[in-house]
């Protein structure tokens, strides 16, 4: 007889909604933040769990506590840095504790494949005395959000969750477990004294918060996660996550320590395993937070003196760190164009950022899909730092320059960040008589993360219709009295009002509205191809300036000069680069002259 | 969404390392996925490693695929890559220090000129083909967007590289069948089931 076994192929991601579906999670809230976007959007798909794309970290923080007060198992999911903006409520969730279960998933990116650092956010589990779970694989990724789930109703505390990249994004087999229920009463429950943190309640709750981290300690003991893989006693490793995987791959030979949960620590038993091996090694990427906690104790190890503490590791970093091998390459790379990622064809934010390279202002950034803006041929975008700080940030420049930088400064914002955290900056720029041009580029989705819905798209994650945002009035409530709405297709346009507004010296809004290329609606419209007759092409390159891959140069040979030509595959029919051209020589195709995409 | 995993009897210690490489947009992460679940329903453990959001946009984006009784690093270690699968031309030589003498190369013959080539400033490389094979290196130049063409969905392009590449692998042409049948949406699964066995049909000739 066949035996059927059931295997998935999941992500990390997916696993964590597979754990969080099985251990009968109610409510999760999140924002989209590459690498931990996908774990929201798959628990999405499962029946009977609340999910919700939260405007910002912290509301999606403060709707799982919430949930979690109410009596369920609450899950909030979130890129590393999302949880600096969560960390407010996060801090305090240590003193109140649970009552369902509560998991936050960090996902840190340490080789910062899309982010805009790399920081380690095992050290949000000390500084806010939360413990903390690092699976290495998928398997385990599902397999801990159980436990973490359990453990917080155990133990009263909320748990974090960490993975990086390589395990969010790595896929490995998962089979399906059973349904576990929790064991805790939904309903509204008065509990002033834990969940009420005046000073005189959190000073009680600090003593119990001590308490509960020394059961932790006691608990890290002989959690079955922390794992021992005897062999050779001559070199030991301690280690966890991702970096376990590279070790056993980089030196099958030596002992090692996993430690499934990486804090608190388990002191014992990390001593025991360092008076057993000859020399002990901590291998782990960025920081050095098991090391430092070991060193702590007293333990001799090495760590950060030989490997990198920088980057994310890999079994021959692994391996060279420690045995001092590396393969030598058969062939070197060679030199050839790179290929950096580019805004699509026909997408909405390049005429903008067109028109502001030609007024050459500088250009007070955000993150999105437009940050791509600031390569070339556009190089039009001068900071980017956090989410919404470009608001803050062209306010706080202007403020230091006064009248002299009138007109030389505007903001940009997609719509997702600017309700994740540019509103508070643009409250600011009316309370404090700033005269700031802020331009919102309303592409009607969160595009980089791959098309999650928002506030201002007015569509929630399961694609059901809501309330939208109105932006415009939004801007005017907050006091702004210049709000304007333009197509950024029409370059001309968009430009006479970027002018006429960055003159005035009171706040403005612009708002460039055009739905991304991508969106499965767009994708289904009909539009036009563009093509350029080549006997009117004077080859001025005018319309190379854009950046658009669909426009394509060939250089000119001898007397023959160079001209442009558009790829009719790639054309999304925008029609920015009909306005450019100054010798009429690009147009419409004619025969048919448009496409129906494809979905 | 599930598969059902073979026993594997044989104490084999088959095992690979694939790495799939083109550009954002063309199908790679679905191609992967297709191979991945046709090598687990054949027994294999499995690790597929790529990278979301900011590299897609149009840029070069990898995936490495390693298979064999327990696979520990998601990552393709330099200098052992078995197979190669490129989905653009120049692409093919982006990851030359992954590779050994050992590596096959499956290559479209398709050109995505990046945007500094499109605009004028660099020039796309000529004569890649003969380069790598200059290297001593396997190569099975294929025409994959010609085909995909014929077929009249210029989408299979990745459903016929999985063809190329199924000859390789330690896998029955049923199992990626399989897969293809389950996991590509209703109104595409005939023009992806051609796509695959065109791909498939390609080795023999180039050999």
């Amino acid at each position: 007889m066949k035996k059927s076994s059931k295997y998935l192929l999941l992500s990390g991601n997916e696993a964590i909604a597979l754990g969080a579906f099985e251990a009968s999670v109610k409510v999760a809230s999140a924002y989209p933040g590459t690498p931990s976007t996908e774990i929201l959007e798959a628990l999405s798909q499962y029946e009977g769990v609340y999910t919700e794309w939260a405007p910002n970290e912290k509301v999606a923080m403060e709707v799982a506590l919430g949930a979690s007060f109410a009596g369920v198992r609450a899950m909030v999911s979130m890129k590393h840095v999302g949880l600096n903006v969560a960390s407010d409520p996060l801090f305090t969730a240590a003193y109140t504790g649970v009552r369902g279960g509560l998991v936050v998933v960090t996902a840190d990116d340490p080789e910062m494949h899309s982010s805009q650092n790399a920081q380690d956010n095992r050290n949000y589990s000390i500084a806010s005395k939360i413990p903390m779970l690092e699976p290495s694989d998928s398997h385990e990724a599902k397999e801990f959000t159980k436990i973490a789930f359990r453990l917080s109703e155990r133990f009263d505390t909320p748990v974090l969750l960490r993975t990086t990249t390589r395990v969010s994004h790595v896929s490995g087999i998962v089979r399906k477990g059973k349904i576990e229920e929790s064991r805790v009463e939904p309903g509204i429950v008065k509990i002033p004294e834990k969940f009420v943190m005046l000073p005189v309640n959190a000073r009680k709750r600090r003593v119990e918060l001590h308490r509960r981290l020394q059961k932790l300690r006691k608990y890290a003991e002989r959690f079955p996660e922390n794992r021992l893989f005897w062999a050779n006693p001559e070199i030991g490793v301690i280690t966890s996550g991702v970096s376990y995987l590279y070790v056993r791959e980089a030196l099958p030979e030596v002992s090692v320590l996993k430690l499934g949960m990486v804090y608190p620590l388990p002191e014992r038993l990390i001593k025991d395993f360092a008076s057993k091996v000859k020399r002990l090694y901590v291998v782990e990427e960025l920081d050095p937070f098991l090391e430092l906690q070991i060193k702590a104790m007293g333990v001799e190890c090495i760590g950060k003196e030989v490997i990198p503490e920088y980057g994310e590791l890999n079994p021959e970093l692994v391996r060279a760190a420690i045995v001092g091998k590396k393969k030598r390459r058969v062939f070197s790379s060679v030199d050839i164009p790179r290929r950096p990622p580019v805004m699509c064809p026909g997408c909405p934010h390049r005429g903008l950022f067109y028109v502001l390279s030609k007024l050459k202002v500088f250009v007070s950034g955000d993150i999105g899909c437009y940050t791509l803006a600031a390569s070339r041929p556009l190089s039009a975008m001068d900071t980017c730092v956090c989410m919404g700080a470009s608001v803050g940030g062209a306010h706080g420049m202007e403020k230091a320059l006064g009248e002299d930088s009138l007109g030389k400064i505007v903001a940009v914002i997609g719509d997702s960040t600017f309700v994740h955290s540019g509103i508070t900056g643009l409250i600011d720029i009316v309370y404090n008589k700033g005269f700031s041009t802020v331009i919102i580029l309303d592409n009607r989705t969160t595009a980089m993360t791959g098309h999650q819905p928002n506030p201002a798209s007015g569509i929630t994650v399961k694609g059901e219709k809501t309330e939208e945002i109105d932006l415009e009035a939004l801007c005017k409530a907050i006091g702004v009295k210049h709000v304007y709405t333009v197509n950024p297709h029409d370059i001309n346009t968009t430009k006479k009002i970027i002018e006429k507004e960055l003159k005035r010296s009171a706040p403005s809004v612009i708002i460039t509205k055009y739905p991304c290329v991508l969106l499965p609606e767009e994708r289904r419209k009909k539009k036009p191809i563009y093509m350029v007759i080549s006997e009117k092409c004077k080859g001025c390159r005018i319309c190379l300036k854009i950046g658009c891959p669909a426009i394509h140069w060939t250089a000119g040979k001898g007397k023959r000069k160079g001209k442009a030509r558009i790829d009719a595959i790639l054309c999304n029919g925008c029609g920015e680069c009909e306005l450019l051209c100054k010798f009429n020589a690009i147009v419409i195709e004619e025969n048919g002259g448009e496409k129906k995409k494809k979905n | 969404m599930v598969v059902k995993r073979r026993k594997r009897t044989d104490s084999s210690d088959e095992k690979g390392n694939i790495l799939f490489c083109g550009v954002g947009g063309q199908g790679i992460l679905l191609a992967s996925e297709v191979v991945g679940y046709a090598l687990i329903q054949n027994g294999f453990d499995v690790k597929k490693s790529e990278v979301h959001g900011m590299a897609q946009r149009g840029g070069s984006v990898e995936a490495f695929l390693r298979f064999g009784k327990k696979v520990y690093s998601p990552l393709i270690e330099p200098t052992t890559v078995d197979i190669q699968v490129s989905f653009e031309l120049l692409e093919s030589l982006r990851y030359l220090p992954m590779l050994g003498k050992q590596s096959r190369i499956i290559v479209n013959t398709q050109k995505i000129p990046p945007l500094s080539v499109s605009t004028g400033i660099e020039t796309y490389p000529d004569g890649i083909i003969e380069r790598l094979k200059g290297f001593g290196l396997e190569v099975y130049p294929i025409d994959a967007f010609q085909i995909s063409k014929e077929i009249g969905e210029v989408r299979t392009v990745n459903m016929v590289l999985v063809g190329a590449l199924s000859n390789f692998l330690p896998v029955d042409e049923d199992a990626f069948l399989d897969v293809i049948k389950w996991r590509v949406p209703e109104r595409f699964r005939e023009v992806n089931l051609e796509a695959f066995k065109r791909g498939r049909g390609l080795i023999d000739n180039i050999k």
